[in-house]
């Protein structure tokens, strides 16, 4: 499956969602599918999304929030892994694009090409309900059983190393930024 | 351990009366009484970090969906988190109380806290983050009431160092 693919598969299930997505192909792929008010892309800071995710779904616990990360940022801050676990909140869905690849600066091989699997990782770490699935049908499957969950879960979907020829986009990141604020102020 | 539970106290209640309703944490001596004091708070949600830098997502994370926070970290904590604060809150305009614990300066005991003493304020410096130390326990409400002006109104992060005339109860 490619991200796109993927991303394009669940997009009508991200309504009433706050949507954080790390920076690159990610970010770039959601913009193309279609800006939403509710999407936040965290264009740097590689390895906090997921850390952005717990702050905004222990502060509005009643909105769900999914982040679409991948494996290159998650290797980044696995401790992070570790805190959403402890705390567990319940309307935090944590999507791992892992396409074996830091893609977006030339392609280069991550950890989970050689051995590394994320949704154990996820699950050692303590997250309740992982899994790692390779089709389509099965992201999308896994991805509506998360959200009727009521549960943290990491779902680590295995995608091609394909995306975008470009990466930046006509958003600026500050417009998005204050955009997805108000879009929180107003739930 | 004379680290001091009465200044713990005072800076707890200021953080308190300036509406921080999350701080994120990792423990160190200086700081145990702040992190328990927070953890029996319950009005304060107290998340405990793997490490510093995670930190600075959480608080992001809060500040746009409306909550205040609060970072509580060593100044390695602060050298460890450096890229969040650079491409995560600076990039993003994010206001960030960072309380920071002054180690490794002038009285300190320890050998490995040595170079992060020496190196913590010009860091901030070249990070151009508005800073002021703590020292004088009479001033703390009104300092960290300064900081939190300060960081709401320029949407950007701000530095309290905690020192050890203020944490530390020497014998």
């Amino acid at each position: 499956m490619t991200r796109i693919e993927a991303l394009r598969a669940v997009y009508d299930r991200l309504d009433g969602s706050a949507v954080v997505t790390i920076m690159g192909a990610v970010a770039a792929e959601l913009q193309s599918i279609g800006h939403r008010p509710n999407f936040f892309y965290l264009q740097h800071a590689m390895g906090l999304a997921s850390s952005v995710g717990l702050g905004i779904a222990l502060s509005k616990p009643d909105v769900p929030v999914v982040v679409f990360d991948g494996d290159g940022s998650v290797l980044m801050n696995l401790g992070g892994l570790s805190t959403l676990a402890r705390y567990r909140p319940a309307n935090l869905l944590h999507v791992v694009f892992d396409n074996e690849s830091l893609l977006s600066v030339g392609g280069f091989p991550t950890a989970t090409g050689a051995g590394t699997r994320l949704a154990e990782v996820a699950a050692a770490a303590g997250v309740p309900r992982t899994a790692c699935v390779t089709t389509i049908d099965e992201f999308v499957k896994a991805f509506a059983a998360a959200q009727q969950a009521k549960d943290l879960t990491t779902l680590v979907a295995k995608v091609d190393a394909v995306g975008p020829s470009a990466f930046v986009t006509d958003l600026g990141l500050l417009e998005n930024r204050f955009q997805f604020q108000r879009y929180l102020q107003s739930r | 351990m004379p680290v001091s539970t009465a200044n713990s106290q005072i800076i707890f209640d200021a953080l308190k009366a300036n509406g921080v309703r999350l701080i994120s944490a990792l423990p160190e001596t200086w700081l145990v009484h702040l992190i328990r004091l927070a953890d029996a708070d319950p009005d304060v949600t107290l998340v405990r970090l793997a490490k510093e830098e995670e930190g600075v997502g959480i608080s992001m994370g809060a500040h746009l969906a409306g909550v205040k926070s609060a970072m509580l970290m060593q100044n390695h904590g602060f050298l460890a988190a450096i890229n969040g604060i650079v491409s995560g809150a600076q990039l993003y305009r994010i206001p960030l109380l960072m309380l920071i614990s002054d180690r490794g300066t002038f009285g300190e005991r320890d050998p490995w806290q040595t170079e992060g003493g020496a190196v913590t304020e010009s860091v901030l410096s070249a990070l151009r983050i508005p800073t002021m130390r703590l020292s004088n326990p009479a001033r703390v409400a009104y300092q960290v009431r300064q900081a939190q002006t300060l960081a709401s109104a320029s949407n950007k992060p701000v530095a309290l160092l905690l020192t050890r005339d203020l944490m530390w109860e020497d014998a």
